[in-house]
């Protein structure tokens, strides 16, 4: 394939484009090259996917220049994974946030969204951990502006804070690749795995634990996800779905990358390293989920259902010796949990945008007048409980499986009283919304919100529930990652 | 000892203040100028692990300088909202909203703060 017409590049090219139009356009066009641009990175993740499907792995080096001046960029099943539910979320949540921000947009909205994009897209496809930092710090600033773009005292403070846990992670994360630089002289992910395994000094621990450490603060595991709940809870609904589905994954995404890459040679020395994120992540799913189901703002619920979520994803590291499985079901309850929080939130901003209070007890009385945000929701609390069919029992199913053939009873445990939990903060609000509400008969019912609202809300959570069903052709690309 | 090492022992110490400037200072300000010498504690290691042998190594001077405008960008972010959160509340530190607060007092600070 010719250079230019290489999707890599233009999955990172495209967002930027449409990113600084937006930006100069000051917003008057941004929904229309929004969705223009999220399609065409869309329809990028599909040219990409049948090479990946049939070559495992394709690299592009930008702009022809060898390595190490140059960037070279490589996609395999992991990658493609995270970029189709990138892309997929992106284009509905667009989509959402075109109706949602009919009045007034927040000013940058759609050049940030288009700039995030671009830093997530160029993090899934980079194959050296120093343009690893370049893109972790642009989807980090991204982020924190999105979270600002609300303006209010709340917001400022969240941003302010979200942007300081991101810069000390991401700092430590710079700190890490210059120790590895210095000892290996090279940053490369591939070259660096082999390298680590015949020789690690103490220096490459200490960058290992850096690293690692600045992306779990970043990717808000326990105890590190005090910046969390304020930053999505108190940000505009389509930002909640987009940083609570997507951006979180991103950090995930380079841990799990960098466990199985340059750093397993750590994890095999010392095998009782791999318990740590696990029982941190046991500990956020029982703390999360408990802070949900004391929540009592109906967006604080939903983030801190986000920490006790991301808590499942750290479960598998001490499963990952026993082969695919304990990949396939991190994978997996990554792009289902993406697709319902999305859902979650999109259907909480029109549960609060129409019913006017942003109180869980707010929610009295939606089932008459917002059914089918209240269905989206609760399709998406199906797929956190893990019930079947949904793509959050497919994983939970994989993780246990896994967990018995590893020896590691625990994490069933964990696993399933999670789902329980989840349970009770689903029911909390649902219990409530077919409620009568406790104003009286002569208010005015509440203005039907615009279909796309609702029905955008429910697309994503009906995704969650059936990529439960259509998981195959996802689990075999990742059974062929070769780490 | 060579000068390269002496430059990665002068980062390391650079980053560790900073670090510790990031994390326990209260004014913002402060805050945002600790979170630089973290920065260029990273960049001097970078800078000077690499040239051990004597002879400087482009790369990690590319990669500072991208670094440098990372650093840039980050700290007028920073700054901006830091100014932002001075305009509409006149205050100078997020401490009491949060961080650096007990963490029964932080719970109770998330309620309050989302609905304001």
């Amino acid at each position: 394939m010719t250079p230019l017409l290489d999707p890599l590049a233009w999955l990172i090219l495209l967002p930027l484009l449409w990113a600084t139009l937006a930006f100069l356009a000051a917003d008057r066009h941004g929904p229309m090259l929004a969705l223009a641009g999220i399609g065409g990175q869309l329809l990028c993740v599909i040219a990409l996917a049948g090479d990946v499907a049939s070559h495992g792995s394709i690299g592009h080096l930008a702009g022809g220049w060898a390595e190490p001046l140059g960037i070279r960029l490589v996609a395999d099943g992991l990658s493609l994974v995270m970029l189709l539910l990138t892309q997929g979320v992106a284009l509905t949540l667009a989509l959402y946030a075109r109706s949602y921000f009919s009045q007034a947009t927040p000013p940058a909205f759609w050049p940030l969204t288009g700039f995030l994009l671009a830093g997530m897209n160029a993090l899934f496809l980079s194959g050296d951990l120093f343009n690893l930092y370049v893109t972790l710090e642009l989807v980090g600033l991204a982020a924190v502006g999105l979270v600002a773009a609300g303006g209010g005292a709340a917001q400022i403070a969240a941003a302010l804070r979200y942007l300081l846990a991101t810069l000390v992670g991401s700092g430590a994360y710079l700190f890490g690749v210059a120790l590895i630089y210095g000892s290996y002289g090279t940053v490369s992910a591939s070259l660096l795995g082999s390298l680590i395994t015949s020789e690690a000094p103490l220096a490459v621990w200490l960058a290992g634990g850096l690293m690692l450490t600045g992306l779990l603060l970043k990717t808000a595991l326990l105890p590190f996800h005090f910046w969390l709940p304020p930053a999505h809870g108190g940000a505009p609904a389509p930002v909640s779905a987009l940083l609570s589905a997507l951006v979180v994954k991103a950090s995930f995404y380079l841990f799990l990358r960098l466990w199985l890459g340059p750093f397993a040679a750590l994890s095999e020395a010392l095998p009782a390293l791999a318990q740590v994120p696990a029982a941190l992540g046991a500990t956020a799913i029982l703390w999360g989920s408990w802070r949900a189901i004391r929540a009592d703002r109906l967006k604080m619920l939903v983030a801190y259902s986000t920490v006790a979520q991301l808590g499942y994803l750290f479960l598998i590291f001490p499963l990952l010796g026993t082969g695919a499985l304990a990949l396939q079901a991190g994978i997996l309850q990554a792009t289902a949990h993406g697709l319902a929080k999305a859902a979650m939130f999109v259907a909480a901003g029109t549960l609060i945008k129409v019913g006017g209070s942003d109180r869980v007890l707010g929610v009295a009385g939606a089932a008459a007048h917002l059914p089918v945000s209240l269905f989206a929701f609760a399709l998406a609390g199906v797929t956190l409980m893990g019930l079947p069919p949904s793509g959050g029992f497919l994983a939970k199913w994989l993780l246990i499986d896994a967990a018995l053939a590893a020896g590691q009873p625990w994490i069933v445990v964990v696993a399933l009283s999670g789902g329980l939990l989840a349970g009770i903060y689903v029911f909390r609000v649902l219990r409530l919304a077919f409620r009568r509400p406790t104003t009286h008969d002569d208010v005015p019912l509440p203005q039907r919100p615009a279909a796309l609202l609702e029905w955008t809300a429910f697309a994503l959570a009906a995704g969650s529930v059936l990529i439960g069903l259509g998981a195959a052709p996802l689990l075999a690309l990742i059974a062929g990652v070769q780490p | 000892m060579s000068a390269g090492l002496i430059y990665a022992a002068t980062g390391c110490l650079l980053f560790v203040l900073g670090l510790g400037g990031v994390l326990l200072l209260k004014a913002l300000l402060r805050r945002i100028l600790a979170f630089n010498l973290m920065g260029s504690g990273a960049f001097l290691v970078l800078v000077g692990l690499a040239q051990r042998d004597g002879t400087p190594d482009p790369v990690p001077q590319a990669m500072v300088l991208t670094g440098i405008v990372v650093a840039v960008a980050a700290t007028a972010l920073a700054l901006t909202l830091a100014r932002r959160w001075h305009a509409l509340t006149g205050r100078e530190d997020i401490a009491r909203v949060g961080d650096a607060g007990s963490r029964a007092r932080r719970m109770a600070n998330d309620r309050r703060k989302v609905g304001r």
